[in-house]
C-alpha cells in the first residue's frame, strides 16, 4: 500500500508539471499581455508598468515560468487583482460552501438513484422498466440550465417554497439556501444516474452465479437482494468514488446561479472581473485536487473490490 | 465420354454462395429495424436541413430585424411570431432557427476536427508504444487533469470571447476521449494474427495502422463522433451562460442566458424556444447513440 502510494505520487509529478505548463502557457503566452487583460486597453503607461512590475510580467518568459513554479511549490499565490484578498484565503473560504452544496446533493442523489435503479432492474423487460428508461432518457436530454432557470422561477419565485438565492454561513441556516440547489441537482442528475445503475445491476443479473441460484430454486427477490445487490456494489461504489474528487470543486452553474460563495463562484466572479491571478490559481489548485483525488480513488477502489491488487 | 475439363462454376453447383455480412451491413440492417433509431435519424436530419436552409438565408433571415414591439407575446398570426419577440422586438422563432445553425455548425466542426486528432494520436500511441506512447499519454492526462469546464473557461478567457474561442476550446478538450479509446483498441489489435500476417507480407506501419487495424475499430469512431457532436452543443450553452461563449449572433446559449432575467417578468418564450430546440436534438442523439452501440456491437447477434 505504502509503496503504491509513493509510486503514484511520483507518477503525479510530471502531470502536475504539465498542468503548470499548460496553465502558464494559456495565461501568460497564448492570452497575450495579461496586464492589458487586467487593467484594460485604456490605462496609462504608468499603471501598466506598475501592474507589470507587481505581477512580475516585466521579466522574460522563462523567468516568469520559474517564478510561477516557485509560487505553486510554496503555495504563495499572491493577491487577487480585483479584491486584493490573498488568494489562498479565498480558496480556504470557498471550500466550505462548495462542499456544503455538493456533498449532500451527491449523496442524496446517489441513494435515491441506486434504489430506483434496483427497482427498475428488478422489473427488467416489463412495462415499469420501459417507462423508467424512457423517463431517464427524457430527463437526461433536458438542458441543465432549463432545470435551474425553471426550477428557480417556479419553486422559489412563484411558489415561494425556497429563498431565491443567497447563502448563510451559520450551520443549519445554510441549508435554507442550499435546499433548492440540492433538489434541482437531484432532478438534473437522476435520469443519467438511474440509467447507469440499472445497467450496472443488469450486468450482474446475467452472471453465472445468478443462474446457479435460480437453478437451486431460490426466489427471485431473494436472488436480487442477497446476491445481485451485493455484487453490483462494486460498479456502484466505483462510480461514487470517481465522482468524489469533483465534489470539492463545487459546481460552477449552481454556485453562480444561486449566489453560493464556493470555489465555482469565486472562479466565475474572477472571470467576469478579468481577475487573472485568481483564475490562474484556481485552474492549478483544482487540477491538483483532482489529481490527488484520483490517487485516493484508486486506494478506495482496492478496498471495495478484493480482486483489485495495488501494484 | 468427354475428356474436356471445364472448370466448375457456381452455376453448375446451383448452390448460392453463402453471403457473409460485414459488421456495417449487419449494423445498418439492425438500425433499420429499430424504429426509434429511424425516427431519431429523421429528427437529426431535420435539424441539419433547418441549419442548411438558415445558412443559405432561405429561412429566418434576417433575424435581427425589429418585427414587433419589445417582448410581444407569441401569437399564431405569422410564423415568425409563433414564439413572440425578444427585448428588441426581434422574432424569437428566427433566433431559435439561427441558433440551430450555430449549434449544428459547432457540433460538426468540433466533431470533424477533434475526432481525427483523437484517432491519429490514439492510434500512434497504442500502435508504437514506448516513449511516443508515454508522451501522448502524458499530454492527455495533463489536459484531463484540469477540470474540463475550467479548462474550457481558461482557454476561452485566454483567447478572448467569441465563437472562434469556443471552437478552439472545445476542439482542444474533446479529442481526449477518442484518443483514450483508440489507444486501448490499437494496443489490443496490434498483436493479433491478421496484423502479424500483414506484417509478414511487408506492410508498412502506415498501411497496418490505417488499412488493417483502423477498419476493425472504426465503429468506435462513429459512436464517438455522435457523442462529441452532442457534447459540443451542450458545452456551448454552458460556456455562453457563464459568460465566455458566443456573443453577437444568436445561439441557444445566449438565448437561455438572456432568459435568466426575463422569467421574472413573465417572458417564458425565449427560454422555451431554446430549451425545446435543444431538448429534441439531444434526445435524438441520446437514443441514436444507444441504438448505434447495440447495432455495431459484434457480440450481439
Amino acid at each position: 500500500m505504502l509503496t503504491f502510494l509513493i509510486r503514484r505520487i511520483i507518477a503525479a509529478v510530471p502531470i502536475i508539471f504539465g498542468v503548470a505548463l499548460v496553465v502558464f502557457l494559456l495565461f501568460n503566452v497564448v492570452g497575450g499581455d495579461p496586464a492589458i487583460m487586467m487593467v484594460g486597453k485604456h490605462a496609462t503607461a504608468q499603471q501598466m508598468a506598475d501592474i507589470r512590475h507587481e505581477y512580475g510580467l516585466d521579466k522574460p518568459l522563462p523567468i516568469q515560468f520559474l517564478n510561477y513554479l516557485k509560487e505553486i511549490t510554496t503555495f504563495e499565490f499572491g493577491r487577487s487583482y480585483a479584491t486584493r484578498q490573498k488568494i489562498s484565503d479565498m480558496i480556504v473560504s470557498g471550500i466550505g460552501p462548495s462542499l456544503s452544496l455538493t456533498l449532500p446533493a451527491f449523496f442524496i442523489t446517489t441513494l435515491i438513484s441506486v434504489i430506483l435503479g434496483l427497482f427498475v432492474a428488478y422489473f427488467r423487460g416489463k412495462l415499469i422498466d420501459r417507462i423508467g428508461v424512457i423517463l431517464c432518457v427524457i430527463g437526461m436530454s433536458i438542458p441543465s440550465l432549463a432545470y435551474i432557470l425553471f426550477g428557480q422561477y417556479y419553486l422559489a419565485y412563484e411558489m415561494r417554497w425556497f429563498p431565491i438565492s443567497g447563502y448563510d454561513y451559520s450551520f443549519p441556516g445554510r441549508f435554507d439556501y442550499l435546499a433548492l440547489p440540492i433538489v434541482l441537482w437531484l432532478l438534473l442528475s437522476i435520469g443519467y444516474d438511474v440509467r447507469f445503475y440499472r445497467t450496472a445491476i443488469l450486468e450482474e443479473t446475467s452472471q453465472d452465479y445468478v443462474r446457479t441460484a435460480r437453478a437451486k430454486g431460490m426466489s427471485e427477490p431473494r436472488i436480487f437482494l442477497k446476491h445481485v445487490l451485493k455484487n453490483s456494489m462494486v460498479p456502484i461504489v466505483t462510480n461514487v468514488v470517481l465522482e468524489i474528487p469533483l465534489l470539492i470543486l463545487g459546481s460552477f452553474l449552481f454556485e453562480t446561479f444561486f449566489g453560493i460563495p464556493g470555489l465555482g463562484s469565486i472562479t466565475i466572479d474572477a472571470l467576469h472581473n478579468s481577475d487573472f491571478p485568481v483564475i490562474k490559481t484556481m485552474a492549478f489548485i483544482m487540477s491538483l485536487l483532482l489529481i490527488f483525488g484520483n490517487i485516493l480513488t484508486d486506494i478506495v477502489y482496492s478496498l471495495v473490490d478484493p480482486r483489485v491488487k495495488l501494484k | 465420354m468427354t475428356t474436356a475439363t471445364s472448370p466448375i462454376t457456381q452455376e453448375d453447383l446451383k448452390i448460392p454462395l453463402a453471403q457473409g455480412k460485414s459488421l456495417w451491413q449487419l449494423g445498418f440492417a439492425r438500425l433499420r429495424r429499430d424504429k426509434f433509431a429511424v425516427v431519431c435519424t429523421a429528427i437529426i436530419l431535420f435539424y441539419f436541413i433547418i441549419a442548411a436552409l438558415s445558412k443559405l438565408n432561405v429561412i429566418a433571415s434576417p433575424w435581427d430585424l425589429k418585427v414587433a414591439e419589445s417582448y410581444a407575446r407569441p401569437s399564431g398570426e405569422s410564423f415568425r411570431m409563433w414564439l413572440g419577440a425578444d427585448i428588441f422586438g426581434r422574432s424569437v422563432m428566427y433566433k431559435t432557427i439561427y441558433g440551430t445553425r450555430t449549434a449544428i455548425g459547432l457540433g460538426l466542426v468540433v466533431a470533424a476536427i477533434s475526432v481525427p486528432i483523437g484517432v491519429i494520436l490514439g492510434a500512434i500511441a497504442g500502435y508504437f508504444g514506448g516513449w511516443i506512447d508515454d508522451l501522448i499519454v502524458w499530454f492527455y492526462t495533463t489536459l484531463s487533469s484540469i477540470p474540463n469546464l475550467l479548462l474550457l473557461i481558461a482557454i476561452s478567457f485566454a483567447l478572448g470571447k467569441g465563437l472562434t474561442a469556443v471552437y478552439i476550446a472545445l476542439i482542444s478538450t474533446s479529442w481526449i476521449g477518442m484518443a483514450r479509446v483508440m489507444r486501448g483498441e490499437f494496443m489490443k489489435h496490434k498483436d493479433r494474427e491478421y496484423v502479424l500476417a500483414a506484417d509478414s507480407l511487408g506492410a508498412s506501419h502506415f498501411s497496418k495502422i490505417f488499412k488493417h487495424i483502423l477498419p476493425n475499430v472504426s465503429h468506435f469512431i462513429i459512436l464517438n463522433f455522435s457523442m462529441q457532436f452532442m457534447s459540443a452543443i451542450k458545452a456551448e450553452v454552458i460556456l455562453t451562460f457563464l459568460g465566455v461563449g458566443i456573443q453577437g449572433t444568436p445561439s441557444w446559449g445566449n438565448m437561455i442566458d438572456d432568459a435568466k432575467l426575463e422569467l421574472a417578468r413573465g417572458v417564458w418564450w425565449q427560454l422555451t424556444g431554446a430549451t425545446v430546440a435543444m431538448f429534441f436534438i439531444v434526445l435524438a442523439f441520446n437514443i441514436l447513440g444507444d441504438s448505434l452501440r447495440d447495432a455495431l456491437d459484434p457480440k450481439i447477434k
